[in-house]
């Protein structure tokens, strides 16, 4: 558990997703719009495609984006956005002392060079001797690097010269929550003084809806809010970034850079396979935070997937905690893994910042309005298998 | 430890691979681990298997907690991994017979219920939540990746969680076994590896001139760190000290080091600074020494400054000249091959040093062991991509 030491201050965001580049953006979207998965592309599966995004205005040269696969455009980008909202951008030494947290993926696939392999395997004499060769000749040399998970932060690094610790996790879900909270927990031990923590991943690609569709758990033909999906249910992946720059108050308050929100707890758990673990898991949580809570002045950020059987224990421990308001943003964003966490996070500091809720998209009981201000908001992840997070934002003092 | 004795012999692991096939391919040598049958075969199934061993080993050495819990959270430095080619094969017999095969056909195989395990495999969290059941270890386990770095990394985040007082103890893994044919090719196409395939021992030849790469290789090592508080209230045996660690991210380009050496040079230099050390008092360094022509000239350059007219002096070696590169493991395994320097206060070689490299003038412990007074050592760890860890490591308490 990380709570006790010094203040964490988020003092940047960045955010890019389906519903567009940045906080504003998303917030318009979030309060106006009807969710837009993409219910034609893969069909019968559903997803959420990145909205347009004009990388060059973060990565400016076509080399490096050339180098770079989905994935790492989408977290280079939404680091950058988090760096210049921080006031870090152009500040070569403070960027330098940064300190560089991300969770991600990878294993982007180029999808023809894949197709032609197995087909022609199909017919090949000698297959193994087929695959050796048509991959030492097809395979892009870039793609390597373009898709390995730790790039992610190495492109950082070259792209907005952070230089600080780095340190890239994997593990889906968890990997979010362990990168949040091992980051806010580093700063509140005086072990770090500002970390840019975040996650991408371009979850709306064949490749990787294949493991989902493999597992049975990937959404198929008529769309439905998250918790809505019960009789059918399957998350829609999402492709996703999303960064803020945690600091030490006092770091802050040296260099004149205000708080758009406290992360005042950060939680994580691994509670196994059975749902009524993972349930408890979150009960537990909930203990944690419980006295610190201010009801009337909260909301709830669910991470909830809609996959089962993660959707039904959320679903029962939101049932049991009747007068929480609960938005869950899968709905509009679609599912991105390692970066839901994070994006939520980046939500909930956006819903301090407006010091209100968004409009509910789906109809399920526990997403209901809240009249008044929001000072709090409870941040949660469930992974489709694991990674059980929660954490606590308040609004600035 | 029958690796120590291996190592200080100078006896190298590489070999032929004889895992599949090799035709049509320029490497066609690495250090494999054949000894552990798993099934499937795939880099995360082996990758499990190797930790699963190493941390018995050393819980039976430690013999702390009580068996299936360990009293505090694991850190893995793993490899990213995906679904192998036997996957994406048994996807596309699946698939119809009557068209070429693309990720829609795949797609549509899929969903037959017949590949959840291939999901269930290639999950990343896959490998550290099934070591946390086996081991029972506290909280969220927690994988990283910072690529030749990783076991170094898993090092450091167990040193800080300690240092925090969140838990007395960690369990800090780093393991690899990615070798298989796409693993191997994509290195292969990045001019990474080494080609002298014959005889395979002799292939990889850190700091030496005719050195042209680095051979892929698997393993695991695995670290029980206490708080020394902890470690000496109940009577534990310690095998040493980490005493700093130190890190930097590099800017400058995706596989290249910066020129100037800096990223490195504060990497060792936050490591000596954290330990509360001079770097007079440095007697060894286990190398990054990969063997490519790149690695091996950025350490000279790195070590140099940090050391100043002392770098023909310090010896440094390169345990990668007989166990090849293990990647993600490299930084746990040769960590842990500092702490045995240390105990046995023999400094293991840097083999296949037959033709030294004029430019890096230094002393690689060639070809043979010898003894040597080793109080303080150095482990480097250079991450493809940029991420840089270094280790200080002690017998004693500092």
């Amino acid at each position: 558990m990380m709570g006790v030491g010094r203040e964490n201050w988020i003092t940047g965001i960045g955010m890019v997703s389906c519903l567009g580049d940045g906080p504003d953006a998303h917030w318009q979207a979030l309060e106006e719009l009807e969710p837009t998965p993409d219910t034609a592309n893969f069909a019968p599966y559903i997803v959420h495609p990145l909205a347009p995004i004009e990388f060059a205005r973060e990565i400016p040269k076509k080399s490096d984006q050339r180098l770079m696969e989905q994935g790492q455009l989408i977290g280079a980008y939404a680091a950058g956005m988090a760096l210049q909202s921080a006031g870090l951008k152009g500040n070569p030494a403070l960027l330098a002392d940064t300190d560089l947290f991300v969770a991600a993926g990878g294993g982007e696939r180029d999808l023809a060079v894949d197709s032609a392999i197995l087909s022609g395997l199909r017919h090949a004499e000698a297959s193994d001797v087929f695959l050796n060769r048509t991959l030492m000749s097809d395979l892009r040399p870039t793609l390597f690097l373009g898709q390995l998970p730790n790039l992610f932060a190495g492109n950082i690094s070259i792209l907005h010269g952070v230089t600080g610790a780095s340190r890239t996790f994997l593990g889906e879900e968890a990997a979010g929550v362990d990168a949040v909270h091992i980051a806010a927990a580093r700063i509140a031990a005086g072990q770090s003084n500002i970390t840019l923590v975040g996650g991408a991943c371009h979850g709306a690609r064949k490749d990787w809806l294949l493991y989902v569709a493999a597992a049975g758990q990937a959404l198929q033909g008529t769309f439905a809010p998250v918790f809505e999906r019960a009789s059918r249910p399957g998350l829609a992946l999402g492709s996703l970034g999303a960064f803020l720059v945690l600091e030490a108050a006092g770091h802050a308050r040296a260099r004149g850079a205000r708080a758009i929100a406290k992360l005042s707890l950060v939680l994580s758990d691994c509670a196994g396979r059975d749902p009524l673990a993972r349930r408890a898991a979150l009960e537990h949580m909930w203990a944690s935070l419980e006295p610190r809570l201010r009801p009337g002045q909260l909301a709830l950020i669910s991470g909830a997937t809609g996959a089962e059987t993660a959707t039904a224990a959320e679903r029962a421990f939101l049932a049991a905690h009747p007068n929480i308001p609960v938005r869950a943003t899968g709905t509009h964003l679609g599912h991105g893994v390692e970066a839901q966490f994070v994006m939520n996070i980046a939500l909930g500091v956006l819903t301090l910042m407006h010091g209100r809720l968004f409009r509910a998209a789906g109809s399920f009981e526990v997403e209901r309005g809240l009249d008044g201000p929001v000072a709090q908001v409870i941040v949660t992840s469930l992974g489709r298998a694991r990674g059980e997070g929660m954490a606590l934002l308040e609004a600035p003092t | 430890m029958d690796n120590w004795a291996k190592l200080s012999a100078g006896q190298s692991g590489i070999r032929r691979i004889t895992r599949f096939a090799v035709d049509g391919l320029h490497t066609t040598i690495a250090g494999t681990i054949d000894f552990v049958r798993v099934e499937p075969l795939c880099t995360p199934e082996l990758c499990e298997r190797s930790a699963e061993a190493a941390i018995e080993e050393a819980l039976s050495k430690a013999a702390i907690g009580s068996r299936g819990n360990f009293p505090g959270p694991l850190f893995l430095g793993i490899p990213p991994f995906e679904m192998e080619w036997p996957q994406r094969r048994a996807l596309a017999a699946a698939a119809a017979r009557d068209r070429t095969v693309d990720y829609d056909s795949l797609l549509h195989a899929a969903v037959s219920g017949c590949f959840g395990a291939v999901d269930e495999r290639f999950r990343h969290g896959s490998v550290a939540e099934n070591l946390r059941d086996r081991f029972g270890t506290r909280g969220s386990p927690v994988s990283v990746t910072t690529a030749c770095a990783s076991g170094a990394t898993a090092i450091q985040l167990g040193v800080e969680a300690i240092r925090r007082r969140e838990a007395d103890a960690a369990l800090c893994v780093g393991t690899d076994a990615s070798v298989n044919p796409e693993a191997l090719i994509r290195f292969s196409l990045l001019s990474a590896l080494s080609t002298r395939n014959d005889p395979p021992a002799a292939a990889s030849k850190p700091f030496a001139r005719n050195r042209d790469g680095f051979v892929m290789a698997e393993g695991a090592g695995a670290l029980i760190l206490e708080s020394l508080e902890a470690a000496k209230a109940r009577g534990a045996a310690i095998l040493g000290v980490i005493a700093g660690c130190g890190e930097t991210a590099d800017s400058f380009h995706r596989t290249r080091s910066s020129p100037n050496g800096k990223p490195i040079i504060d990497s060792m230099r936050k490591a000596i600074e954290d330990a509360g050390v001079l770097p007079e008092q440095i007697d060894y360094i286990n190398a990054h020494g990969t063997g490519t022509p790149e690695n091996d000239k950025m350490e000279y350059l790195g070590v140099s400054a940090v050391l100043g007219g002392r770098v023909g002096n310090v010896p440094i070696s390169s345990n990668k000249s007989m166990i090849g590169h293990t990647l993600s493991a490299a930084g746990a395994i040769e960590a842990i091959f500092t702490l045995l320097t240390l105990e046995h206060q023999r400094l293991p070689p840097t083999a296949n040093y037959q033709v030294p490299d004029p430019e890096i003038p230094l002393d690689v412990v060639p070809n043979v062991a010898r003894d040597a007074r080793v109080r303080c050592a150095m482990s480097n760890s250079f991450g493809f991509g940029g991420q840089n860890v270094s280790l200080v490591l002690t017998r004693e308490p500092a």
